[in-house]
């Protein structure tokens, strides 16, 4: 299994039938391709869009039925649009169950930065801020190094996108939490061991008691 | 109608939703000095992105320029500024902006750069910023159906920006796909009411 997929089928098990779930670009979208079809969980697109479905056959693309990177996607039935000062008072409000965003770093008291390099990388925050602030879980999917550096480390360098900490972070190495404000280590994936993410994490790591194996 | 300088607010999501006639002829006639207000500056060809390839925007106040490179080589040249705002933030302030508000209280971007230079109010213990509301001389809309009155029903994800900055413009431009006679939108299913609409264009 390859780093992406190992990501997001972990993150999969996180979601519950009658879970909003907001995902983001990238990793995050994959997501939605390992959740158990017996399960009913409301995809939210920020443009607008909650019950968003799989990408459209070839000659089905609606023009005016995207998600928020621009894309064609398809409206599950029981689906609804909204404008958006709905969808990020949903947000915002706290009405979104869990997020999954990806990640640039994240500190050892689980600070996100994923919004910008300075004088590098300038996207615009989008709707990246509104969703760490406001959803009431943050789960964040990213590699756990990027050329060779680890992303999670003692503390963020890069501009945060909030002050709020985020709640698990899923690697294609471990799952980490961040109870009492400390990066906790709880899971590895098949094959890896503690001191293998140990050795390729540059934040200090508390260890769980009981470090499970990833399971799918 | 529009003359260089003007503000503009403009409906859509990566050009989806936008009201893609006008961006044409405002290109065509070369409005320059605009300053724009949207969610995003699109792709090159697309939407807002017409505006930017024809280099006609020297301010734009936007939650994202990731996916137009365009934009970001010109804020590099400094021949456009750009004020990236969080896209709930925004969409907020220009809401307060419509609806006669002095601006908002969001806990988005607190503790953050987005913090620096706005006032921090405390409301039952949780910090907030003081976010002000925006306004433009001209808000352009796309709708999917319009009456003749200008009763306007969206459809889809082209909703997104287009009956908060239809309330925010002091004149409101809307390009619809359909005109339809007065009476056939039901009216539960009106989203943007007619006496704020200014002028209605068909799509072709």
């Amino acid at each position: 299994m390859d780093a992406q997929t190992t990501i997001a089928k972990r993150i999969a098990r996180e979601l519950r039938s009658g879970m909003l779930v907001n995902l983001g670009i990238g990793i995050p979208t994959l997501v939605a391709n390992y959740v158990p079809s017996d399960l009913r969980v409301f995809f939210q697109s920020e443009n607008g869009l909650i019950g968003t479905g799989p990408i459209p056959e070839e000659g089905m693309a609606h023009p005016t039925l995207t998600d928020a990177g621009g894309r064609p996607v398809t409206a599950l039935p029981g689906a609804c649009t909204f404008d958006s000062a709905i969808s990020f008072g949903l947000i915002r409000g706290g009405h979104v169950d869990v997020t999954v965003l990806g990640g640039l770093e994240v500190d050892q008291q689980g600070l996100l930065a994923n919004w910008m390099i300075p004088g590098k990388m300038v996207p615009g925050m989008g709707g990246a801020m509104d969703l760490v602030t406001g959803a009431k879980r943050v789960i964040v999917a990213m590699q756990h190094s990027a050329k060779g550096k680890s992303k999670i480390i003692k503390k963020c360098t890069l501009p945060l996108t909030s002050a709020r900490p985020v709640d698990l972070v899923v690697t294609e190495l471990a799952v980490i939490a961040f109870p009492a404000g400390r990066a906790t280590l709880m899971e590895t994936a098949p094959a890896v061991s503690v001191a293998q993410v140990i050795e390729a994490t540059a934040a200090e790591l508390v260890i769980s008691q009981q470090v499970q194996e990833m399971q799918f | 109608m529009i003359p260089d300088g003007a503000s503009l607010m403009i409906g859509g999501f990566m050009g989806v939703g936008t009201p893609e006639r006008l961006m044409d002829e405002i290109v065509h006639q070369k409005k320059r000095n605009l300053t724009v207000i949207a969610n995003d500056t699109a792709k090159p060809g697309t939407g807002i992105g017409k505006l930017v390839s024809a280099k006609l925007i020297s301010k734009a106040i936007v939650s994202h320029i990731g996916l137009n490179p365009e934009t970001q080589q010109q804020m590099i040249a400094e021949e456009m500024s750009v004020e990236l705002v969080p896209q709930g933030t925004l969409i907020e302030r220009i809401r307060a902006g419509g609806y006669g508000l002095g601006g908002i209280l969001t806990p988005t971007g607190v503790g953050t750069v987005v913090e620096e230079g706005k006032r921090k109010i405390e409301v039952g213990g949780k910090e907030y910023l003081l976010e002000r509301p925006l306004r433009a001389d001209f808000a352009l809309v796309h709708t999917f159906l319009a009456d003749y009155l200008g009763n306007l029903a969206y459809a889809l994800t082209a909703r997104n920006f287009n009956p908060i900055v239809a309330m925010a413009g002091s004149t409101v431009i809307v390009v619809a796909e359909h005109i339809v006679p007065v009476g056939l939108i039901a009216p539960d299913h009106v989203v943007t009411p007619a006496p704020l609409v200014d002028y209605l264009v068909a799509n072709e």
